[in-house]
């Protein structure tokens, strides 16, 4: 009955997504389009904090590196979209296997602040070889190299359903992998590490397994951005992008499924509205998400869950 | 005899209203309340993307006021084409992923007709892809090289300020004639101090010159003692170029490290924009000599077209805002966003715009410009605008401090800052 219900929370979500770029007018139908972008970043960080109860403060540097390892092999490498693609998150997929290899020997406090130093690292990596990547300017893909076997991804038609395309595929699997044995290991990692390990769970290697995942999604976001949007650069690398996916899930709910969504949307409006009222935005973000903090701990699919709807996944 | 009738106060303001409403109607009104067709005709909207918050704030500000300065002016002498212009500003946090977000929102929320007046060059890069993608004329303040790069694309144009290519091989035959021809640079290691270093290195190097130490300066430096033995003892002249807040921390620990006998020293006023060259800690440039896109303190022989447009935008003769002497503006760039809307404006009269449908004719006309004369559409001097790099080329001023003032020694001029086209954007289509 559940899993019923959960199928149709998501296939719904899905719809409704599709349904919006008839219905919205053209500027949201762009917002939407980065949002969804963004969700699958937000994504791919629940799953190792909201599941997993890891809480890395450097997941930057994964969304970096799939924009960058997307951006640089056209750019550099001459490759076309879907080459490129697989390689800016295959490098995030590495860079996570290689930071977590490290990182996973800390736990807690230490591990936000490896993971932090590492993204620090990598974020002065790009500005070091300016050569290549422009440093803090970046650089841009052209309109013309943003095509799929003739299709331009640039009109605001195929830009938006490319990013439901991305979106639908992450968030079902994402949805599908939180419900098989391997989300309920991670889920039982979060509450109670040690009693997972004495069950005989090999925890090292499974903490590593969801970092590897979590990086891969971070890194299908970062190529995407950059193949939508055009642009690369050392921005999305810096802190302020590993604070980010933070926020949005603990807004929409850690540990749910439609949370890290709700939570980009959550913020995207709240600074997008605010900044049109007064200068002063970020106070009322930093407002809005105390008393979110305050009344709803466990965020708006999670208090939804705790409160009405136990069965939400 | 009958008394003549009483009109009441009320009847009289009601009166003089309707009178008003009536000569605005048909035009006969002069400056503001007399847009030919004011009640019939919407606004040119011109979107502003501004730097309110994040680090380029002071710059957002001050290219506001001069916005907001030169607006009024435009609207007083009637507006453009009949109609008014209306300003409609977005913070972009000074931020590439925001700039391109405020893009969406200026060309799909808000249909302005043009969007304009973005400073920080990864902010421009961020946003132009969109600017090409919603087809949006995209008018840049930004200095940066990007556009005359050939990088950018077709809508994004800068003609209201000349680029930091253009201003960097200006200075270098000054440099070699006047202060020394070995030189030590010392810039921040970033894509902003790169371009500094190649422009400036081949500059010198055909004047004769060379450049005898590179120093980079990783930019989350906040001391920079240790850097400085590295400059080599044959330096005749230090070219520095840091920005952001640690510039004070820099300039104090040279004059610590040199103490009375030091090289010439010559910089970009960038690293002091909205700052008072006379705050404590910077006593030791005194004498030094700074590139300036238009000179901060009134000269002697300032022009009276340069004169109406300090006034106009309310900065005294020290460079700083009339009501509040603390506040010193980022004169060296702001004037970039006076000439810009001055060509928006003349453009869109030559391409008879009215509206979004003719956006490409307003590009055109753009870059059909050639010569800009000096005058109170271009304060800052004669610009030369070419159509093909969608770059201005201007005059470029050094000053240098003495008594606390900044006073200017050499203007080098148009001439001295053009180069090679590196991209013609009119081959490309709409």
């Amino acid at each position: 009955m559940d899993w019923t219900k959960s199928n149709a929370l998501h296939i719904g979500t899905l719809v409704v997504l599709f349904a919006l770029f008839f219905i919205l007018p053209a500027y949201h139908v762009g917002a939407f389009s980065r949002i969804m972008v963004l969700a699958i970043y937000a994504i791919g960080f629940n799953l190792l904090f909201g599941y997993t109860g890891l809480l890395s403060l450097g997941h930057a540097m994964f969304f970096a590196a799939g924009m960058y390892g997307f951006g640089l092999s056209m750019n550099l490498g001459g490759l076309s979209v879907l080459p490129a693609f697989l390689i800016g998150v295959g490098a995030a997929g590495l860079l996570a296997l290689g930071a977590g290899y490290l990182a996973l020997r800390t736990i807690g406090v230490a591990f936000m602040i490896v993971t932090l130093m590492f993204a620090q690292t990598f974020y002065l990596v790009i500005l070091y070889y300016g050569e290549y990547t422009r440093g803090d300017e970046g650089f841009i893909i052209q309109q013309t190299q943003r095509q799929i076997a003739g299709i331009d991804l640039t009109t605001e038609t195929a830009r938006y359903f490319t990013a439901f395309i991305l979106f639908a595929v992450c968030f079902l699997a994402m949805a599908r992998l939180v419900q098989r044995p391997f989300g309920k290991r991670l889920i039982a990692i979060r509450e109670n590490e040690e009693r997972a390990r004495m069950l005989g769970y090999d925890v090292a290697r499974l903490k590593l397994a969801a970092l590897v995942v979590s990086g891969l999604f971070s890194g299908v976001a970062g190529a995407a951005y950059a193949l939508l949007f055009g642009y690369v650069g050392a921005s999305f690398a810096s802190v302020q992008y590993s604070i980010f996916p933070l926020l949005w899930v603990l807004l929409g709910g850690a540990g749910t499924t439609v949370g890290p969504l709700i939570g980009v949307i959550f913020m995207f409006y709240l600074i997008d509205i605010s900044s049109g009222v007064t200068n002063a935005y970020m106070l009322v973000a930093g407002l809005a998400l105390v008393l979110l903090t305050l009344f709803a701990p466990q965020g708006l699919a999670g208090t939804l869950r705790k409160r009405a709807l136990p069965w939400l996944p | 005899m009958k008394n003549p009738p009483k009109i009441s106060r009320r009847k009289t303001l009601l009166g003089l209203g309707a009178g008003a409403g009536a000569l605005a109607t048909t035009g006969v009104l002069p400056g503001s309340l007399g847009f030919a067709q004011a009640q019939s005709s919407a606004p040119i909207k011109i979107g502003f993307q501004k730097h309110a918050t994040g680090i380029g704030a002071a710059y957002g500000r001050w290219y506001d006021t001069t916005t907001t300065a030169a607006v009024a002016r435009i609207n007083e002498m009637g507006g453009i084409n009949g109609r008014p212009v209306e300003i409609i500003t977005e913070d972009d946090a000074t931020d590439p992923g925001r700039g391109a977000e405020v893009l969406e929102k200026f060309a799909n929320q808000h249909e302005v007709d043009v969007a304009f007046g973005t400073l920080f060059s990864h902010v421009v890069i961020g946003s132009a892809p969109r600017a090409g993608e919603l087809k949006l004329p995209y008018f840049v303040v930004s200095e940066g090289h990007h556009v005359a790069s050939g990088m950018l694309n077709r809508y994004t144009l800068q003609p209201g300020i000349t680029d930091v290519k253009s201003q960097v091989i200006s200075m270098a035959p000054f440099v070699a004639d006047n202060l020394g021809k070995k030189v030590t640079m010392i810039y921040p290691d970033f894509a902003f101090g790169h371009d500094h270093r190649d422009f400036f290195s081949e500059a010198i190097e055909a004047q004769g010159g060379e450049v005898v130490a590179k120093i980079a300066i990783p930019p989350t430096e906040t001391t920079f003692t240790r850097y400085f033995p590295n400059i080599p003892r044959e330096t005749e002249v230090i070219y520095h170029v840091m920005v952001g807040p640690a510039v004070l921390t820099f300039v104090k620990e040279m004059g610590e490290f040199f103490g009375p006998s030091r090289p010439e020293i010559f910089g970009f006023i960038d690293s002091l924009e909205a700052v008072d060259i006379q705050s404590p800690g910077l006593e030791f440039l005194e004498g030094t000599y700074f590139w300036e896109g238009m000179p901060r303190h009134k000269q002697a022989n300032e022009s009276e077209a340069a004169s109406a447009y300090r006034a106009a935008v309310g900065v005294n003769d020290r460079g700083a805002a009339i009501d509040d002497p603390a506040n010193v503006a980022t004169y060296a760039h702001m004037f970039g966003c006076w000439e810009t809307l001055n060509v928006i404006k003349a453009g869109m009269e030559a391409a008879d715009y009215q509206g979004p449908a003719d956006r490409t004719k307003l590009i055109e006309a753009v870059e059909a410009m050639t010569e800009m004369p000096e005058s109170l559409d271009h304060p800052q001097g004669d610009k030369l605008f070419n159509g093909k790099t969608h770059q201005a080329f201007g005059k470029q001023f050094i000053s240098k401090v003495s008594d606390g003032n900044l006073e200017v020694v050499h203007t080098a001029s148009i001439e001295d800052g053009l180069y090679a086209d590196e991209v013609d954007y009119t081959t490309q289509s709409f």
